[in-house]
């Protein structure tokens, strides 16, 4: 089996890496590139807790290969906070309590972010709707929903200063 | 000491950052499958595809043959353990078959029965290679479902499996692994004086907990023996004691590490992976590392059980019952140990009853062996009592919160499996329910409102923990039970309070089975009662030496020392007049006043105080689809203290979610072969943040007084009335009572149909 060279960037860093064909996103960040924030909940694009961001799109990386990365610009659960400073979303996360186990905590900050940046304004029913590809068996959604909601408008009072 | 004044404390009660919580939003937390080793092996388990076969032949040739596999084993490479019942912790164990179901012998009683494992150098490789080994099956008759299991001529799963707790002693094998019994009072008597008398059956079907994180571990065994495990557990000396025992070595060559453990719910506190991957370990000479994937969970790993819930109530027209009738069959799946002891005790808990003869049945079937579930066995109980209660409350003309309020249990109720409650905040609930915004808001047409509460008795136990203070005043607990929603952050909250420092002063770790007593396994709602304590205890041994330090510092009696706010004083005029010393600056002295202060302290934790809830429900119901939407919800919980709010708001509103799915989504579909369907996420629904409104956690405190700050267990409660909460409201919306589970849009709209049948277009 000969592998397949990719040149992509991820979190900002260029990066190459060699990977079979078949293999997912999610393997090629966890196994090669030893980027375990982002999880294996399903392997089957119904958890989110593999979601990562290509081109400012949301994807589950358990359904993208890893060849796909080719030219792209990915962002991981590990690119989300600035150096030590971390995104408004961790930090609500953090206020809000809104992770018990934290498995699921990557996936729903990736798309949370990815929301707040497409629409900084969401209603609580949008972002439930938007987050409704990643599955959180233990908080019941309520905290992560406040944290989510409160991140929003510290980004909207940070875009206004 | 007790600290139950909640005006003085300064830290329990408030709501600070977890520990742990940076490395979680960051990616950087350290899960079950996140852990590698130098020269490590990656493990595949071979499942059963048959849900009850004789194994007649196991031929590993061609998957040796695949490049980079290292090492097979199959139940050949297990001790074969005798059949007996150890306790441990919460109830019974039998190894052999906690044994078996890691790796079938003889017989695979399951569809995803593991029968087979291989080690290859890459995951690919092994995949390969458990696709290539070849089982050769006689393929048996199997059952499925607990009526059936029990009916004359079903399929027999153990053929030594004699029903326990019948008179005369059975003679010929049955799927009944146990019956058991609890009378109090005459329930002929009971049922004889009544005035109504209601008698319904419920079913329920199994669910999984459903934890986001799959099973995984990495297992290292050297040469001579010593094993390292690493996985993700709710308790490491549970994996250690369980694995010690399927290989058959001392417990003393084992080191069990938890990883940062992804959920559980009840569902980790068995094995199933790490003997595999020792067994694995040891025969490649290599670490192995094992992780399932969600179809594996789904298969392989224990649901909780499905059940029939039978209830008969007699009542007078005022409403008090006086007679209570139970019988409940639980599914254990392949093996005995279903929950159906705790349904039982737990499913009149909540009210004084005079009379209430309750029957439980342990029955297996071909379905996986059954694992905790939050709460375990109460959830199916109470489904049937609680919505039989508000069939019973309809048909008297009764509020179900007045119905409840007239039967509830109080301090001194004697439980009709023994015991007599005290401390008992259950009537607090109910009066929190009925005065909440909530019980009075309007509801609009086909609209409901529901009523259900619940017990869960939550227990104490064997805890260990350490206090170690750091050179600069700073503070490490160590303690022993796996941190799987905040409980890191209540223990550096407790220890912070005694010591009199701020909480970020105070940092806690999880320690590995080497470095820590042993503490029993993060569960029954016990780890911030009975660790809890521990820390507390631990911490109040370190002041201790904290003053005779500062009393050797000044040259008096260490009984003239004082502690407060995080400072040794001379206590009174008497004891002379010194500055008082800060822990900061007794700890740099402590090279040269007696060397390290540090404390451990290992109990087993009594007095655990029961939990009671009483849930409001309110759906709305769409006639066409048959779509039941939650539109509001209210969780009351008394739980004796709150140490960290919101990780305890957290754990009512996760019940809650949990309970809603299994009432409206979950449920285990098999085919005609006894087959999973719907091993998947896509197939089996957990609810999504679109299906739940936000959920209001009343929390009510009645101090638990046999713990320092009167903490009670909150985490299982939370899950039990839910399911007859959303039933109770369906009925409520539309008069539709749905008695089984789950009510589904099509089960509903047929239920629907049948109260106002459709129309022929025709007509
Ligand atoms: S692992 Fe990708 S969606 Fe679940
Ligand atoms: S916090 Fe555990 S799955 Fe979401």
């Amino acid at each position: 089996m000969s592998k397949h060279h990719v040149t992509t960037t991820i979190n900002g860093e260029p990066t190459e890496y060699l990977c079979e064909g078949q293999q997912t996103m999610l393997d090629v960040l966890r196994d090669e590139l030893g980027l375990t924030g982002s999880k294996e909940g399903c392997s089957s694009g119904d958890c989110g807790a593999c979601t990562i961001i290509v081109d400012g799109d949301i994807v589950c990386s358990c359904l993208m290969l890893g060849v796909e990365a080719e030219g792209r610009k990915i962002t991981t659960i590990e690119g989300v906070a600035e150096g030590d400073k971390l995104h408004p979303v961790q930090q609500k996360f953090l206020e809000h309590a809104a992770l018990q186990c934290g498995f699921c905590t990557p996936g729903f900050i990736v798309a949370a972010k990815a929301l707040l940046d497409q629409n900084p304004n969401p209603t609580e029913e949008e972002a439930r709707y938007w987050l409704a590809g990643n599955l959180c068996r233990c908080t019941g959604y309520d905290k992560i929903l406040r944290a989510v909601m409160d991140a929003a408008e510290v980004m909207r009072a940070e875009a206004r200063r | 000491m007790s600290y139950l004044d909640k005006e003085a404390l300064k830290v329990v009660g408030t709501r600070p950052i977890r520990p742990d919580g940076i490395d979680k939003v960051i990616g950087r937390a350290s899960f079950g499958a996140d852990y590698t080793m130098p020269g490590m092996l990656w493990g595949k388990v071979k499942r059963s595809p048959h849900a009850h076969a004789r194994i007649l032949k196991i031929d590993v040739s061609k998957a040796l043959r695949v490049p980079g596999v290292r090492a097979i084993v199959t139940a050949a490479d297990f001790p074969n353990i005798a059949n007996e019942e150890a306790f441990v912790g919460e109830g019974p164990m039998n190894f052999r078959d906690l044994s078996r179901n890691c790796m079938a012998r003889d017989k695979a009683l399951y569809d995803g029965h593991a029968v087979a494992a291989v080690a290859a150098t890459s995951n690919a490789a092994a995949e390969e290679a458990a696709e290539l080994i070849e089982v050769e099956y006689e393929v048996l008759p199997h059952v499925i479902d607990v009526e059936a299991a029990m009916a004359p001529g079903a399929p027999i799963l153990h053929d030594d499996m004699l029903t326990q707790g019948v008179e005369p002693k059975p003679t010929k094998p049955s799927n009944v692994a146990k019956k058991i019994t609890f009378t109090k009072g005459d329930i002929a008597k009971g049922f004889a004086e009544a005035e109504v008398v209601i008698e319904r059956k419920y079913t329920t079907k199994p669910v999984h907990q459903a934890y986001i994180e799959p099973h995984a571990c990495v297992v290292a065994v050297a040469n001579d023996g010593q094993t390292t495990i690493w996985s993700s557990s709710q308790g490491q000396f549970m994996v250690r004691a369980y694995c010690a025992k399927l290989l058959g070595v001392d417990i003393a060559n084992i080191r069990a590490m938890p990883a940062e453990i992804g959920g559980g719910f009840g569902g980790k506190t068995l094995v199933y992976l790490e003997p595999v991957a020792m067994a694995l370990s040891k025969k490649s000479g290599r670490p192995v590392k094992l992780v399932m994937n969600r179809e594996e969970v789904f298969r392989g790993t224990g649901p909780t059980s499905g059940g029939t819930i039978e209830v008969k109530l007699g009542a007078k027209r005022s409403g008090r019952i006086v007679a209570a009738e139970l019988v409940l069959k639980y599914q254990a799946g392949a093996f005995a140990g279903s929950p159906v002891g705790p349904g039982c005790m737990c499913a009149f808990a909540m009210y004084d009853l005079d009379n209430v003869h309750i029957t439980g049945y342990d029955v297996v079937s071909n379905r996986p062996k059954v694992a905790a579930y939050r709460a375990p066995g109460a959830p199916i109980s109470s489904f049937g009592v609680e919505s039989c209660l508000d069939e019973l409350a309809r048909e008297l003309g009764i509020d179900p919160l007045a119905l409840r309020e007239m039967n509830a249990a109080r301090d001194g109720t004697k439980t009709p499996y023994g015991p007599t409650l005290t401390n008992v905040g259950y009537l607090q609930t109910v009066e929190a329910a009925r005065n909440h915004p909530n019980a009075k808001i309007p509801l609009g047409p086909n609209q409901g409102r529901g009523i259900a509460s619940g017990f869960w008795f939550n227990i104490g136990g064997e805890s260990s923990a350490a206090v170690h203070v750091n050179e600069d005043g700073t503070v490490a607990v160590v303690e022993g039970n796996p941190d799987i929603g905040g409980s890191r952050a209540s223990m550096a909250m407790m220890a912070a309070e005694v010591l009199g420092i701020p909480y970020e002063k105070v940092r806690p770790v999880v320690g590995d089975t080497a470095s820590i007593g042993f503490t029993f396994l993060t569960g029954g709602s016990r780890v911030t009662f009975a660790t809890g304590m521990a820390v507390t205890q631990a911490a109040e041994k370190v002041v201790e030496q904290l003053k005779s330090r500062a009393a050797a510092i000044w040259d008096i009696s260490p009984e003239a020392v004082e502690w407060r706010d995080g400072k040794a004083f001379p206590a009174g005029a008497n004891a002379g007049s010194f500055e008082p010393l800060s822990l900061a600056d007794i700890a740099i002295k402590s090279g040269r006043t007696g060397g390290p202060i540090t404390a451990e302290v290992s109990i087993n934790a009594q007095g655990a105080g029961p939990g009671f809830a009483t849930h409001i429900c309110d759906v709305e119901v769409d006639r066409e689809t048959g779509h039941v939407k939650i539109l509001r919800y209210t969780a009351v919980q008394d739980v004796g203290r709150a140490i960290h709010p919101s990780y305890v708001e957290g754990q009512i509103q996760g019940g809650v979610t949990q309970g809603v799915g299994w009432a409206l989504n979950e449920e285990y579909i098999y085919d005609k072969d006894g087959r999973l369907e719907n091993a998947g996420f896509l197939d089996y629904r957990i609810p999504v943040a679109s299906d739940m409104p936000m959920i209001d956690a009343v929390m009510v405190e009645v101090p638990n007084p046999r713990h320092p700050f009167g903490a009670r267990g909150v985490g299982e409660v939370p899950i039990v009335p839910p399911m007859a909460a959303v039933a109770n409201a369906i009925a409520d919306a539309v008069g539709a009572r749905m008695r089984d589970l789950p009510m589904s849009p099509p089960k509903l709209r047929a239920e629907l149909d049948e109260l106002d049948p459709p129309r022929m277009a025709a007509e």
